[in-house]
């Protein structure tokens, strides 16, 4: 018995509130792999078992449900620290800032970089709570800035916008190269 | 002495010289800025290094590698705040020094003892570089496949508290870079028939995601925080005679960074803990540390500064990186096909060299900029961390979409981003993800290639330095179970980990 509990104080650890439905998540998610295992990474008949395309996916989701069970097992002995589901709720509070960043993704090609950069600082820091002028005049200047380092000269790959098109044609092609 | 003109004529290139100082005086404003690190940093500006020569942007990124934890020590002396998340130890005696009003002195030793464990450090790897240069020919697929795995082991196990956590993200690394068509058949792997996941999941999308997106979310959806600094005045020169008093503790402290950033997987963390350590039970006056030691200040940051040089020897001699830094910068090798391991060593020993001697650079032009900069640097850390979450999420933008123009990759980085902000809060570890994926690419290549001439198990080992890493991982899998029976033995009373030490350079 006192065994035991030696063994159970082995996996306890400090456990932050929300750790147990992340542990359930993701025992979840490496079972469903392990599941797929068979269709998505199928072994084939003949050659060497360490040369076989399968052998390392095997291997890792094996891993993942072994270490994502002991990982839930030690959740489930660990002391619980209230406040499970404000947790779970904070975690979906950033699919918000997710979708601000994919509307920016689709944004871009239609208003070009400049235009949309400097709109979604001056929106995001409006959604952060910002309504001084001056912070929002800084925030637009410093998406001037950005695209200036990255595209103007350090010219990474980012296409003009939509929007170009109906400029003149010298304006245009300095647009489509520079901003 | 032909490497070292060959490499000095590499450098004097004035692209390389400008990106060296963009990157070590950015690095050290990206890392005084708390909430942003080196790995945001890197990770925002690798695909725009991909456009430039390869010296060019591996100086720029090593720079910002080499040069935000100088001021990262900044806000942890002053407002009690690691600016990177290696500058935690430094809190525990630079803000006490600030509060008994030495602050100057504090800043001071921070930046002495920083440059010291920096110049230390890269004065090992230059007097070890004719060593490495004999020994990493002798690594083959076997030796590297071992060292991989040494290293994936070593991920795990280096996060006590959390090793089943970290075995579970670390296979989840492994398994993501097997995602899509596979090389040698042609055959779609965990794929489900979209024709997106075909191509796999980038590297730098996922980096991207979990570093840089998801540290945006976080900041944006935390309440803003802006902090008051007061300005520091004084020479900050000093530092460095007084460095000379606790010349044995920078020495030994700079040792372990140098020790500890060679082996995969450990770093700074672990440095810091046995310099700290160390400098705590040889001191005459053990029990001011935790109240404004300044043993305990330089323990910590000549320790951290060591490693970055130290972890570049696995990187450039046989191309393990050990870290997720180190990770990110091997995508920059692979991209202009400079292949880091045994044959850089034999056939480009000046682009080596050129990189030693660029770091050396780097440490002395981020010390001239301290010396004038430091209250220029206190208003930069003054941005409310909203602001700084919106301009994180702009510059992830340019990460993501300058990769490929993918919306793909950037709905992945987005769910990377959440999923980074989800470990985060959970204080789970986000490293052995980028070292799992790249380790795993490694593992899989190296044992595939190894194969041929391994008839039976023994053959893996049956060569001299095979044989040495082989007996490395039996040692550190039964120094675990050793810790592990005496754990259960006798239980430790404090399973508190809150403070987490390897969310490696957010």
């Amino acid at each position: 018995m006192t065994r035991l509990k030696g063994l159970q104080e082995l996996f306890k650890r400090y456990r932050r509130p929300g750790d147990i439905v992340f542990a359930w998540a993701f025992l979840a998610f490496s079972l469903f792999l392990l599941s797929q295992l068979g269709t998505q990474a199928p072994w084939k008949s003949g050659g060497k078992t360490f040369t076989q395309p399968a052998f390392w996916p095997t291997i890792s989701v094996v891993m993942m449900a072994l270490f994502a069970t002991l990982h839930l097992l030690s959740s489930a002995l660990s002391p619980r620290i209230m406040g499970r589901w404000s947790e779970v709720l904070q975690w979906a509070r950033t699919l918000e800032y997710a979708g601000w960043f994919m509307a920016y993704v689709f944004v871009v090609p239609q208003l070009g970089y400049l235009g949309t950069t400097m709109l979604f600082a001056v929106l995001l820091s409006l959604r952060a709570g910002y309504r001084d002028w001056r912070v929002l005049g800084s925030m637009a200047a410093m998406g001037i800035v950005i695209v200036v380092v990255f595209k103007s000269f350090l010219q990474v790959k980012i296409p003009g916008g939509a929007v170009y098109e109906i400029l003149p044609t010298g304006v245009r092609a300095f647009m489509l190269t520079y901003f | 002495m032909d490497v070292f003109t060959s490499a000095l004529s590499l450098l004097m290139d004035w692209q390389v010289l400008i990106g060296l100082l963009i990157g070590s005086i950015g690095g050290v404003i990206i890392g005084a800025i708390p909430g942003v690190g080196a790995a945001v940093a890197i990770a925002i500006l690798l695909p725009a290094t991909f456009a430039l020569p390869p010296l060019v942007g591996l100086v720029m990124l090593l720079g910002i590698y080499g040069s935000s934890m100088y001021g990262g020590a900044l806000p942890a002396v002053l407002i009690n705040t690691p600016g990177t998340a290696v500058n935690a130890l430094t809190t525990y005696d630079g803000y006490p020094m600030t509060q008994n009003g030495e602050a100057r002195r504090a800043v001071a030793l921070a930046y002495s003892a920083s440059f010291f464990g920096g110049i230390f450090s890269i004065v090992c790897l230059i007097l070890l570089a004719p060593l490495l240069a004999k020994i990493a020919p002798h690594f083959g697929s076997r030796e590297i496949f071992l060292a991989a795995l040494l290293g994936i082991i070593l991920v795990v196990l280096a996060h006590r508290g959390q090793i089943f956590a970290a075995g579970m993200l670390a296979a989840f690394g492994i398994f993501l870079q097997t995602v899509g068509l596979e090389p040698i058949t042609y055959s779609r792997q965990f794929t489900f028939g979209q024709t997106w996941l075909t191509s796999g999941v980038d590297l730098i999308v996922v980096v991207l995601g979990l570093f840089a997106l998801s540290q945006a979310f976080l900041l944006l959806t935390q309440p803003d925080e802006t902090p008051k600094i007061e300005s520091v005045s004084g020479s900050m020169l000093s530092g460095l005679k007084e460095l000379w008093v606790f010349k044995r503790v920078a020495t030994v402290s700079s040792g372990f960074g140098v020790l500890m950033g060679m082996i995969p997987g450990v770093g700074e963390f672990t440095a810091q803990f046995m310099s700290y350590t160390y400098a705590q039970k040889t001191s005459k006056t053990p029990e001011l540390f935790g109240k404004g030691a300044p043993e305990g200040l330089i323990a910590s940051e000549a320790a951290n500064n060591a490693v970055p040089a130290a972890a570049m020897i696995p990187l450039l001699a046989l191309g393990i990186p050990g870290e997720a830094l180190t990770a990110m910068m091997l995508s920059v090798f692979y991209v202009h096909n400079v292949i880091p391991g045994p044959q850089l060593f034999q056939n480009d020993m000046p682009f080596v060299m050129a990189l030693y001697i660029a770091l050396l650079v780097l440490n002395v032009i981020v010390l001239i900029f301290l010396m004038f900069s430091t209250n220029m640097l206190t208003r930069i850390i003054e941005i409310p961390t909203r602001l700084i979450g919106v301009a994180i999420l702009l510059l992830g933008f340019v990460g993501v979409y300058s990769l490929r123009n993918s919306i793909t990759d950037c709905a992945i980085a987005a769910g990377f981003g959440v999923f980074g902000v989800i470990l985060k809060r959970l204080n789970l570890p986000i490293v052995p993800i980028i070292l799992g994926m790249v380790l795993g690419g490694i593992m899989e290549t190296k044992l595939r290639s190894a194969m041929p001439r391994v008839k039976t198990p023994l053959d893996m080992i049956d060569r001299p330095i095979a044989m040495i890493i082989f007996a490395m991982i039996l040692l550190v899998i039964g120094l675990h179970i050793r810790t592990l029976v005496r754990e259960w033995r006798n239980p430790p009373q404090d399973v508190d980990t809150d403070i987490h030490l390897t969310q490696g350079g957010e």
